[in-house]
């Protein structure tokens, strides 16, 4: 089937460099990142990284993730083999590890060594880069641009953190850009350097000193002095990471399910992605429940399956018990029999439900794909494959 | 486990996804239709909860959605306006022009501020006596531990000032488990379930709040025992599968397709729920709502949820 828009899974990830799975939690992106990148190495002949948050444990098994951490890893072609797969490419995969990763950018924007050592060992700085939530958006994406910069792989494709508003990661470069180059900081930093306090930063000053007491302020302000230091970079550093994203060369697949509230928080983020001109490659719809549970025709049995009950079992207990001599309980098969149609009626609003939610999505992408819920958890390459080969249906 | 309902503040967390808002919109309503006074607060900052009872989004001002049935979201800008009206009687709060802005920077700059100032909101609520029992729509579990560890955090890094001054009363009430209680939503799904049970150990080790319950929400109904599991394979079989399209006039394999769908769902779900078990202090109750194959969701579903909740308290 061509889609609307006339794209494709395998055509945006033959031609693009990086892309970014993004979407509200619990919807499978993670996996669904891992399948997309399995799928371009197997078929592709590529070099793809897979650069992933925070993987299920098995999940990170499969990749040979356990214990590797921020360093990319090959998979083992052996690890292919075991799943009965030849790959032409290669898939590299990294787990992201926030406070690592920042370590290393104070490294490469620190000017001096002595520099470096004080912010590294400074207890605000640890507390930022530690436990700071938006410190994980920026730094995926930084960690993202540092990857494609080097210029290793053919294909990126990036696990976006959890967030508790979707859109976090997006405005994550320009809020630290904002942030450091703020005018606020420079009112923090100048008292403890000139000790001279215009009319305008008082109040700010007072206001501040209640609330965190004056030596808490000087912490503050002697890691933003050192800080300083490496701002030019730092500011540049997060305008190139801003425009990577807005590149022609990075896509954005939004994933989901179509329970209703994740699927309004995906739709809103398909829109900002949109408005913020960032390419929507697509959308991928995860756990969708099988189309037969929507059938008409099925409907009509289970519903005479289920008011039929006492009358049928009895004229299939003989049936059953020629089978299976065990089966000697008339009601025991009624019981069957309608708990079995109760079942498949119970599904089945569920599951137009979900057709239903489909139908009315507000944000179109050139790809819409639609992946049926599988009855067992997904840990290994050969799992990855087979999401994968329903997501390029 | 009428406890849950007896304590002042009650958080609740859990993965994103797994129905967080809704377990907690539910237990505020439960609580409130059994006479207590409630507010909910939203803390999560996406302005759903009002939706799971069908009212318009609230702000910071408290709203009465239901009787007895409060509703705020949190604005730790607001909080902290509020806190130095009340405490120190600043004046001069009115005339600074870029406060919101000074204490955006501020509370980006020092962690915790921001968290201590949310903490600090509900843990007034609940000195204040102004409601029976809060319920927070907590953030989500890779985050709550670093607000309820907030109070503890600031008295380590800010030595002396307002927000130091305030700690200790806080953890009080945070650390009085008649008083405070976190509750855990979960799914029986390997994400969920791990990090349920990654959340009870840190809980534990750097936080004084105790866990109060841990919620398996969307558990599937078991269809058969073992013996009617027998009749369920012999019946997917010929000849009794042909006599069966025959009684009922059209494929009945469709609809025995989906019991098996069912079944297997239920069993790896099973084996999910079988590690949370083993995993978690036997000393937590463990409470478990049913999956719920409904249209929508909505005032109807929340209370739904209220009434699973009350059963598994046994109300």
């Amino acid at each position: 089937m061509t889609p609307p828009g006339g794209g494709s899974m395998d055509g945006l990830l033959a031609t693009k460099e990086i892309v970014v799975a993004c979407g509200p939690g619990g919807v499978g992106k993670t996996t669904t990142a891992a399948a997309a990148a399995v799928m371009a190495a197997v078929r592709h002949g590529s070099k793809v990284l897979v650069l992933t948050v925070d993987p299920a444990r098995r999940l990170a098994d499969a990749l040979g993730l356990d214990g590797i951490g921020n360093t990319e890893h090959r998979v083992p072609d052996a690890a292919f083999r075991r799943a009965g797969l030849k790959p032409r490419g290669q898939l590299w995969a990294a787990m992201l590890d926030t406070k690592e990763s920042w370590d290393a950018l104070i490294r490469r924007h620190a000017p001096d060594q002595q520099t470096r050592n004080e912010i590294l060992a400074n207890p605000l700085y640890q507390n930022i880069s530690g436990r700071f939530v938006q410190s994980h958006d920026y730094i995926a994406m930084e960690r993202l641009y540092e990857i494609h910069s080097e210029g290793d792989y053919d294909l990126i494709v990036v696990d976006t953190p959890p967030t508790r508003n979707a859109l976090d990661f997006l405005g994550a470069p320009g809020r630290m850009a904002d942030f450091f180059s703020s005018r606020l900081l420079r009112w923090l930093i100048v008292p403890y350097r000139s000790r001279v306090v215009n009319l305008a930063t008082k109040p700010f000053y007072q206001v501040a000193d209640r609330i965190l007491g004056t030596e808490f302020l000087a912490d503050i302000s002697e890691f933003f002095i050192l800080f300083q230091s490496m701002y030019d970079g730092f500011v540049e550093r997060s305008e190139s990471v801003g425009r990577l994203m807005a590149d022609r060369r990075t896509t954005f697949v939004v994933v989901s399910t179509l329970e209703a509230v994740p699927l309004r928080e995906a739709e809103f983020f398909a829109e900002q992605l949109t408005s913020r001109r960032l390419h929507l490659g697509a959308i991928v719809l995860n756990k969708v429940l099988p189309d037969y549970l929507r059938d008409p025709d099925g409907a009509a049995v289970a519903e005479s399956m289920k008011e039929r009950a006492g009358e049928l079992a009895p004229r299939l207990a003989p049936c059953l018990a020629r089978v299976d001599p065990a089966i000697a309980d008339t009601d025991q098969v009624a019981r069957v029999l309608a708990e079995v149609a109760d079942s498949y009626l119970n599904f089945q609003v569920v599951a137009l439900r979900e057709m239903e939610e489909r139908a009315m999505l507000s944000v179109v992408p050139d790809v819409l794909a639609t992946v049926p819920f599988f009855d067992t958890d997904i840990y290994d390459l050969a799992g990855l494959v087979r999401l994968g080969e329903q997501i390029w249906e | 486990m009428n406890s849950l309902l007896d304590l002042k503040l009650v958080f609740v967390t859990g993965k994103g996804g797994v129905g967080k808002t809704t377990v907690a919109s539910a237990l505020a309503l439960l609580a409130s239709t059994h006479g207590k006074r409630v507010l909910i607060c939203e803390v999560d900052a996406k302005g759903d909860v009002a939706g799971f009872y069908e009212a318009p989004p609230t702000g910071f001002k408290e709203k009465e959605l239901l009787p007895g049935l409060f509703s705020m979201t949190m604005d730790t800008e607001a909080s902290l306006r509020e806190y130095l009206k009340l405490q120190l009687r600043i004046p001069v709060v009115g005339r600074i022009g870029p406060l919101a802005k000074a204490f955006d920077f501020v509370a980006t700059a020092a962690p915790g501020v921001r968290e201590i100032l949310t903490v600090g909101k509900l843990c007034y609520e609940v000195r204040e006596h102004h409601y029976d029992l809060v319920v927070v729509d907590a953030p989500a579990s890779g985050h709550i531990v670093g607000q309820l560890a907030a109070p503890q955090a600031i008295n380590d890094l800010v030595k002396v000032g307002l927000i130091r001054s305030q700690t200790d009363w806080m953890l009080d009430i945070l650390s009085d488990p008649l008083a405070t209680g976190l509750v855990a939503v979960c799914t029986p799904e390997e994400m969920p379930v791990n990090e349920t049970i990654e959340l009870a150990a840190r809980v534990r080790e750097e936080t004084t709040v105790q866990l109060s319950a841990v919620v398996v929400n969307r558990v599937l109904p078991e269809l058969f025992g073992r013996q009617e599991e027998e009749v369920f394979a012999t019946l997917g079989r010929p000849p009794a599968l042909e006599l069966l399209d025959e009684l009922v006039g059209g494929e009945a394999g469709t609809v025995l397709e989906a019991a098996r769908l069912a079944v297997t769902m239920r069993r790896t779900r099973a084996a999910h729920l079988d590690h949370l078990r083993r995993n978690i202090d036997g000393g937590v109750p463990m409470m478990y709502l049913p999956y719920l194959f409904t249209r929508s969701h909505g005032l109807r579903t929340t209370r739904q949820v209220a009434a699973s909740l009350g059963e598994e308290l046994g109300y």
